[in-house]
């Protein structure tokens, strides 16, 4: 009895010590370090949605990828698991000095703000927020332009007269998709009736496919979303509601998801923008500003796919209103407020 | 369970230390934490990466200076916290899923205090915003404890409606009443008389470290050295019986939910007062009050255990970091590798079959039960 336990303790405890020794023996040379550290740098953070929600990390996740390919950078990602994390995630990709690390989304202001004072020597990115700090590239997009146009092909393609909206958390980022595209829709035909619910979250499909069957249940044959990783709910609904449902993607390209029940996709590029400030970095013309993207900039705007279900009349109608935005002619509302005293332009 | 039961016979137990019961519940999690460890370095094999750059990524963002020490006890803290809440009600015999929603009230309890009053010196601060959230946790804790009490609802089914409860409910209150002026769903930032103190520059560490570890002896002390703890433990080992000797089982019912509660509430409150200063909107469960149930059953309900197990699953939610950012292992290899340390503490029958049967076929082993062989194995309880 005692011999059979006393040799299981004896093997666990060897187990363990190899375990660290193995460990330890693991940790890099000091010249394999040196090696890292030559290598340009580009790391990101995610949300607590992570990567896989093929929508706003994913597209960041490209942005990297390209940089990769294109400027050879080495390229990592840390997905945050609680808001908790935010912080020491940053820290530790700035701690193995990579020249630029990007937090990808407004959740991660405050800590981007707390971490990038400590390294005043590296970059910082952040999506969808503003940090004033001396070595943070800000990058904010104009959704409700690109929104716009999906209201506008939604107004034009429902079957029910009704559309719906479901966002993520109602913030300020998603109230420009849900204003630009209830604007879009009012400036096709104000009698649409659009249904806008939220989900409370970016990170729950179950949510996303909830809310969205209770307005298709509601007459909506179209629904929009721009709720992270909820909106694979959205898509999923649609297509389990079957022929003549519509969901509208966000971020990326969403169309192969459920090829025939995605109409269009507003992408935001956000892996433009990600490449863009890595390159920044790169040739040293890095500069710690605000940049904002909008359709001039071919930052935002419905994907490639969109021509596969939506006729060449629609399609036509969205680009004179595109090159009426690009040059300055209409300005789409970014709040409510600003929704409540725009008049539908004609054309 | 004849085979587990013929292994526990024998006098021997109580004379060397590798045969004491006490050992054996010491050495089944940590059978569990190897056989874990030993599947997650397959896993991570399997994927393609090297086991042994993910794990001295996992040992170095988890010891490797200062700075990653002081995050991975800023993991540990929390951990401690709720997996002493759920081993406290487990004593009673109650199973507290609800540390999660006493956890939530906590934190917007201590942040509401934390920001609402100000020029309070911070000897007073400090206290009163960790005393509120305290309450908050307790308060959330006496509702299923009065009902299980009083009316015999299951407490399973209430802590977790309960939790639902506080996520929304908090989710209204960081939006509506309590929101700080500006776009996100977020608190005002708390006092900094109300902060705990971060007694390691530049690191995070603050004292709710060494409040946790006070927790532990406190939770000790009540449990096995007061008349409360013996009627708590007395109520969860036989409830009729403890009934039949006098004690008011509904009376200790409520108790070790409101101390439970309390506990899970502390871990809320040092979170927001030593971490965030101030409640941002969570969207869906920490994860910490989960976590605990797991603690405790690794810590097989004992506070040493609980603070050994929290360290554990401390160090290796502060390693998977690492292991994502330096050896780039999806974290949810740690995922698997804590819920089949969970696996193998709660079958635990796995472990003792594995060492039963071979016992009996000990000769030596054979020879002794057969000499003292009529002694019963009183001592087998968990």
């Amino acid at each position: 009895m005692s011999r059979r336990t006393t040799w299981i303790v004896v093997v666990a405890v060897i187990v363990v010590l190899a375990a660290v020794y193995v460990a330890v023996r693991g940790l890099p040379t000091a010249k394999q370090a040196e090696e890292a550290q030559q290598a340009f740098k580009a790391g990101m953070v995610t949300d607590i949605g992570g990567l896989g929600d093929q929508s706003f990390n994913d597209a960041a996740y490209r942005g990297l990828e390209r940089a990769k390919n294109e400027l050879g950078a080495e390229i990592n990602v840390v997905e945050s698991k609680k808001m908790d994390d935010y912080e020491p995630n940053l820290r530790s990709l700035a701690d193995q000095e990579y020249d630029i690390t990007w937090a990808i989304g407004f959740l991660m202001t405050d800590a981007l703000n707390n971490v990038a004072p400590q390294y005043p020597e590296l970059k910082f990115g952040i999506i969808d927020s503003v940090v004033e700090q001396p070595n943070v590239a800000s990058v904010t997009f104009k959704e409700q332009e690109g929104s716009y146009l999906l209201g506008i092909i939604a107004a034009s393609m429902t079957k029910t007269g009704t559309v719906g909206f479901v966002g993520g958390m109602d913030v300020p980022v998603i109230e420009r998709f849900e204003v630009g595209y209830v604007a879009g829709v009012r400036t096709v035909n104000p009698d649409v009736k659009v249904l806008i619910g939220y989900t409370g979250k970016f990170d729950d499909p179950a949510k996303g496919k909830e809310v969205a069957l209770a307005q298709f249940s509601q007459g909506a044959d179209i629904v929009y979303h721009a709720s992270g990783a909820c909106g694979i709910g959205v898509i999923e609904a649609a297509k389990e509601k079957g022929q003549g449902f519509w969901a509208m993607g966000v971020d990326s390209c969403q169309h192969h998801l459920a090829p025939d029940n995605v109409m269009s996709c507003m992408m935001k590029r956000v892996d433009v923008a990600v490449y863009d400030v890595t390159s920044k970095v790169k040739d040293g013309t890095f500069e710690a500003t605000h940049y904002v993207y909008g359709l001039a900039e071919d930052g935002v705007g419905p994907c490639d796919e969109t021509s596969k279900h939506v006729p060449q009349e629609v399609l036509d109608k969205v680009n004179a209103y595109k090159e009426k935005i690009v040059a300055g002619e209409l300005v789409i509302p970014a709040t409510r407020v600003e929704l409540e005293t725009f008049t539908p332009p004609a054309l | 369970m004849p085979k587990s039961g013929q292994g526990t016979k024998g006098p021997m137990e109580r004379r060397t230390l590798l045969q004491r019961e006490e050992t054996r519940e010491l050495f089944i999690p940590v059978v569990a934490v190897a056989l874990a460890l030993v599947l997650g370095a397959v896993l991570v094999k399997l994927g393609g990466k090297s086991p042994v750059a993910a794990y001295s990524a996992l040992v170095r963002g988890a010891f490797g200076g200062v700075g990653n020490l002081a995050e991975t006890l800023i993991n540990v803290t929390p951990l401690i916290f709720t997996g002493l809440a759920v081993a406290f009600s487990f004593r009673c015999g109650l199973f507290n899923i609800g540390a999660e929603g006493q956890l939530i009230m906590g934190q917007v309890a201590s942040a509401w205090v934390g920001f609402a009053l100000t020029g309070l010196p911070a000897f007073v601060h400090m206290p009163l915003a960790l005393v509120a959230g305290v309450a908050a946790g307790a308060a959330w804790g006496a509702v299923p404890g009065y009902l299980k009490a009083r009316l015999g609802v299951h407490e399973v089914i209430n802590t977790i409606m309960m939790n639902y409860i506080a996520l929304y409910l908090s989710h209204y209150l960081v939006i509506g009443p309590l929101k700080a002026p500006g776009p996100l769903p977020v608190t005002p930032t708390i006092a900094p008389a109300a902060r705990l103190w971060r007694f390691l520059p530049p690191t995070r560490l603050h004292l709710g470290v060494v409040l946790a570890v006070a927790a532990v002896w406190l939770v000790y002390y009540v449990l096995f050295r007061t008349t409360l703890g013996y009627e708590i433990r007395a109520v969860g080992q036989n409830p009729e019986a403890a009934r039949y000797g006098g004690i008011s089982v509904r009376r200790n019912i409520v108790l070790a939910m409101v101390i439970s509660g309390g506990l899970a509430g502390a871990a809320g409150a040092v979170q927001v007062l030593g971490l965030q200063y101030k409640f941002l909107d969570i969207f869906s469960f920490t994860g910490y009050g989960f976590d605990g149930i797991a603690v405790a059953l690794l810590g097989r309900n004992h506070p040493l255990g609980v603070l050994a197990a929290a360290c554990l699953f401390g160090t290796l939610a502060r390693g998977a970091i690492l292991m994502q950012s330096i050896a780039r292992i999806p974290k949810e290899i740690i995922g698997i590798v804590q819920a089949t340390i969970v696996l193998f503490v709660a079958a635990d029958e796995i472990i003792r079959r594995f060492i039963a049967p071979r016992r009996k076929a000990a000769p030596a082993a054979a020879a002794q039960a057969a000499l003292n062989g009529v002694e019963g194995g009183a001592d087998h309880g968990a």
